[in-house]
């Protein structure tokens, strides 16, 4: 490796780094000012490169120059900007003081109808944008060449930095910025209109992610898979950096940029895995990032999850017996592929059971579980593969091998609280997504493992329905089980005061820790029952859509209640089902009923169940709870949106008048 | 041998020392005060000694076992209670269930597997519930009680843990005044009467010398005086230093209640 070398690889990092802080620098300017994770700044960025693309072309016919192509690059990042007023005044707006699960989910709905109007507007085909005139040769550097191109880039981002730092330290809006980013709480207090500057804020986010996309066109085509790629990267760079600090962003873009630049010398392979490992070492070692701040106790409204199980009534534990009656007798009517269907429904209600037993009794909010389920699977689809075990002995290893993950993840998960953990579990399931797909060799890569069938006497759908019920009932019984029992408490106690259940002897991090492992491995037989269902198993499986897939189910059930999960499951697979092969734009309509859910019944459909009974039973319990109210700061409805709190106050006033009957 | 033995505590946030070699003790039975104007370093005192916080230097010693640097957890399993300034419950439990909780957790079951958790220690749940005044509203949730019925159920938590020592941060800060008294009183009556050892902080000067055996004065980090109520209302270095007249004349009163 010789000098010149060494150099080019510096300067081909630090033009990658470049592109890394414009992007993220708007990603972690809104998150400072809004505390919203905007996981639609990737798609932002991939609208940036399209509008770009387009304008670009069109400017270079009418007038071939430096200057059509610059401004053509302005005017697609003006153009994403006035995006992000859009989505700030018809979404953002609405969830500022919601819980973060929700705030990911709408954000992510955003992400999903965007994808699909960009193939309806744009084509699924990949777009080459032009190349800038001016700087189409390349440069000698050292004898060696280097794109000109790249060496803008470069010079890029510091610029982007210093425009930047001009506009927070001089001008009245960067001085509100700056106020916001510290105490939100107290520059509404002072008067100062919020709605203007949060607006301005997603403006400039917005445009400094379009201007990322619009610079990078004449590099790499705008595809319709750039957004996800790039909202991890740029995750990544906020999260090492702190969240909210700009500076920190830089630094972090430095270094994400330079270890890919030589990480690919070293693991060409690997190198996705050392990104996200970097990131796991810093919250290790700085939980809030390089240059960011603890953030303060969490406000009151961030208690999205204080649900308690209620044990099950007469009528509850008909429905429960009659369900399981009904999936029993299901194969009856005859219909293989009604079996199919409901075989995937029982896997994913599993899925979303387990997931509900961190995020709703733990208050947990694992962005990433599909990286348990997809462990589950990959570990049973390689014994069977590679070691050529049978089912019986390969399934028992999904469980198994799911748990040893969570146990890896957990331990370093269980140091961090709110959107670091988010974020943490989040990267996990991405590293683990990069090894399936790099990994070629043991994992076959993108094309996955195939030929992964069932013993022979379980080939049979019906028999492997009947395995799968078996399985997936007793599981969610079990987890069930733990919710109801000491174990379950703990985990809720911990939930409910840190500080309270570590003065009564609690192990908040190992009872946590213990949690991530029980669910992940519940996950991980779910994904183990997925993979001997399919016949194989490919990396799509531990994507980032699996783990929001699964999140949705719980938004659709209900996070209140503990039966939710497995409904949510079924109706959303259900309609998957029905809508999918009726049209192309599935993910348009997701995203908009994830936005509708998060919006208008944050409680899911056992929710509204809830309050149905309730209301009929508890009216004069419920009044008497609402007339405490007052009383004290603890009693005020901590929810974040309103009809979570309405719904709220009259369930525990449910359980009042309920008490009240017993005694 | 006194019950705690705080000896040195010492700790500097940045440049600001919030606490300078805070030594003192506490017996059996014995309920300390500590008290001082805002920002005195009291609370910064308590984290250190219910664990919460790790000293720079010092150490805590607890019927003679080095504590200093055990989390709060392990304080539980050696008898130390505590309840916050701001009261620390389970809100989405009933009142009966958090005090459950911690009967649960004494007894080594935190982690058992086998429901309904609900029915674990329920009677000594509500014996521990009757005793705070709480014995009719056991089963409500504790995001729907009334905060000084909050602090009421802390305080049954605090006591399931069987203390030897009982740490409260500012017991009655955000309550009525009534409420206030009766809480004291109630603690300080259950104390008397378990020969529990208390710590406890406190603004209202009522409280603290209606019901303390001793108190310690905290300014600016440092301990400038302790004693016996009268020695300490006597000192003039606390009544110019911190007290003032008034806090002088209240004081004065709230020992002639006493006596």
């Amino acid at each position: 490796m010789d000098l010149s070398f060494v150099v080019i690889q510096i300067l081909t990092g630090l033009a990658s780094a470049s592109s890394l802080f414009i992007i993220a620098s708007g990603l972690t300017l809104v998150f400072g000012v809004t505390r919203i994770v905007n996981f639609a700044h990737g798609s932002l960025y991939m609208l940036g490169a399209y509008f770009a693309a387009t304008i670009i072309s069109r400017l270079l016919d009418l007038h071939y120059g430096p200057v059509s192509f610059w401004c053509g690059v302005l005017l697609a990042a003006l153009g994403v900007g006035a995006l992000g007023v859009v989505m700030e005044v018809v979404l953002l707006r609405r969830i500022y003081r919601a819980p973060e699960l929700f705030q990911l989910l709408a954000t992510f709905g955003v992400v999903l109808i965007v994808q699909d109007v960009v193939l309806k507007v744009f084509g699924p085909q990949d777009i080459l944008g032009p190349r800038a005139p001016g700087l189409r040769a390349p440069v000698e550097i050292l004898g060696r060449r280097f794109p000109s191109y790249e060496l803008v880039m470069i010079a890029a981002g510091p610029t982007v930095l210093g425009l930047l730092w001009l506009l927070l330290r001089k001008t009245r809006f960067g001085v509100l910025v700056r106020a916001a980013t510290q105490d939100r709480e107290m520059v509404g207090a002072l008067g100062v209109n919020q709605r203007l500057l949060f607006t301005g804020t997603l403006f400039l986010g917005a445009f400094l992610a379009g201007l990322g996309g619009a610079l990078q066109i004449p590099k790499s085509p705008a595809t319709p898979r750039m957004d996800l790629d790039i909202i991890a990267e740029a995750f990544v760079v906020t999260v090492i950096g702190g969240m909210g600090s700009i500076p920190g962003a830089f630094l972090a873009a430095i270094m994400i940029g330079q270890l890919q630049a030589f990480g690919i010398l070293i693991f060409p392979k690997v190198t996705l895995v050392l990104v996200f490992l970097l990131m796991a070492l810093v919250l290790v070692v700085r939980p809030y990032g390089l240059l960011g701040r603890p953030e303060g106790p969490a406000p009151a409204h961030a208690a999205a999850f204080n649900g308690a199980p209620r044990p099950w009534g007469p009528t509850e534990r008909r429905i429960a017996l009659g369900t399981v009656a009904a999936l029993a007798l299901l194969p009856l009517a005859g219909d293989a592929y009604l079996l199919k269907v409901a075989t995937e429904i029982l896997i994913l209600g599993l899925l979303a059971f387990s997931l509900h037993f961190l995020v709703g009794t733990g208050g947990l909010v694992s962005f990433g579980h599909a990286a348990y389920f997809g462990l589950g699977a990959y570990g049973a689809a390689l014994a069977c593969k590679h070691l050529s075990l049978p089912m019986e002995l390969a399934l028992p290893l999904a469980p198994i091998a799911a748990a040893l993950g969570a146990a890896v993840v957990g331990f370093f998960v269980v140091r961090l609280s709110g959107i670091y953990l988010a974020m943490l579990t989040l990267a996990a399931a991405q590293i683990l997504y990069a090894v399936a797909f790099q990994w070629v060799e043991v994992t076959g890569g993108d094309n996955g493992l195939v030929g992964i069938w069932p013993s022979s006497w379980a080939s049979d759908r019906t028999i492997y329905y009947y395995l799968t019920l078996a399985f997936s009932v007793a599981a969610i019984a079990a987890l069930r089980h733990a919710i109801y029992a000491p174990f379950g408490y703990s985990l809720r106690a911990t939930r409910d005061s840190e500080l309270r259940a570590d003065a009564i002897g609690i192990d908040v991090r190992q009872q946590r820790w213990l949690s991530f492992i029980l669910a992940g491995s519940a996950a991980g037989l779910a994904g183990g029952l997925y993979v001997f269902l399919k016949g194989s198993i490919d990396p799509s499986a531990l994507g980032i859509p699996v783990s929001v897939d699964a999140l949705t189910m719980l938004l659709l059930g209900g996070l209140q209640t503990v039966m939710g999960p497995v409904v949510g499951a079924a109706v959303l697979h259900g309609l998957k089902d029905q809508i999918m092969p009726l049209t192309d734009l599935w993910r348009l309509f997701l995203g908009c009923s994830i936005i509708v859910l998060v919006l208008l019944f944050p409680n899911g459909l056992v929710g509204a169940y809830e309050a149905l009974r309730l209301s009929s039973t508890a009216t004069k319990g419920a009044a008497s709870a609402r007339r405490r109210e007052p009383d004290g700061a603890q009693s005020r409805p901590r929810a974040p949106l309103e009809a979570l709190a309405r719904s709220r106050a009259s369930g525990a006033g449910g359980e009042t008048s309920k008490a009240d009957e017993t005694v | 041998m006194s019950l705690l033995d705080v000896h040195g505590l010492t700790k500097a946030f940045g440049g600001v020392v919030a606490a300078r070699d805070v030594t003192f003790s506490v017996a059996p039975g014995e309920l300390v005060a500590l008290i001082g104007p805002n920002g005195a370093g009291k609370t910064t005192t308590f984290n250190m000694v219910g664990g919460q916080l790790a000293p720079d230097k010092g150490e805590v010693r607890l019927a003679g076992e080095d504590v200093t640097h055990l989390p709060p957890r392990e304080k539980f399993r050696r008898g130390v209670g505590r309840t916050f300034q701001i009261a620390q419950t389970f809100l989405s439990m009933t009142a009966a269930e958090n005090v459950q909780m911690a009967l649960m957790s004494r007894h080594g079951e935190a982690r058992a597997l086998r429901p309904p958790a609900g029915r674990r220690h329920r009677e000594e749940a509500l014996a521990a519930l009757e005793r705070v005044g709480m014995a009719g509203t056991a089963d409500q949730p504790c995001a729907m009680l009334a905060y000084g019925d909050v602090k009421r159920v802390e305080l049954a938590i605090a006591l399931a843990g069987e203390p030897k020592l009982l740490l409260m941060d500012e017991p009655t800060a955000g309550m009525a005044p009534r409420e206030r008294a009766a809480l004291m009183t109630l603690a300080a009556t259950i104390a008397r009467e378990r020969n529990i050892g208390v710590l406890f902080t406190e603004h209202d000067m009522g409280a603290v010398f209606g019901h303390a055996d001793r108190i310690l004065v905290l300014v600016r980090g440092e301990v400038i005086t302790s004693g016996r109520p009268d020695e300490v209302r006597a000192d003039p270095r606390v009544r110019e230093a911190y007290l003032g007249e008034t806090g002088a004349a209240v004081a004065m009163r709230a020992t002639q209640k006493r006596a």
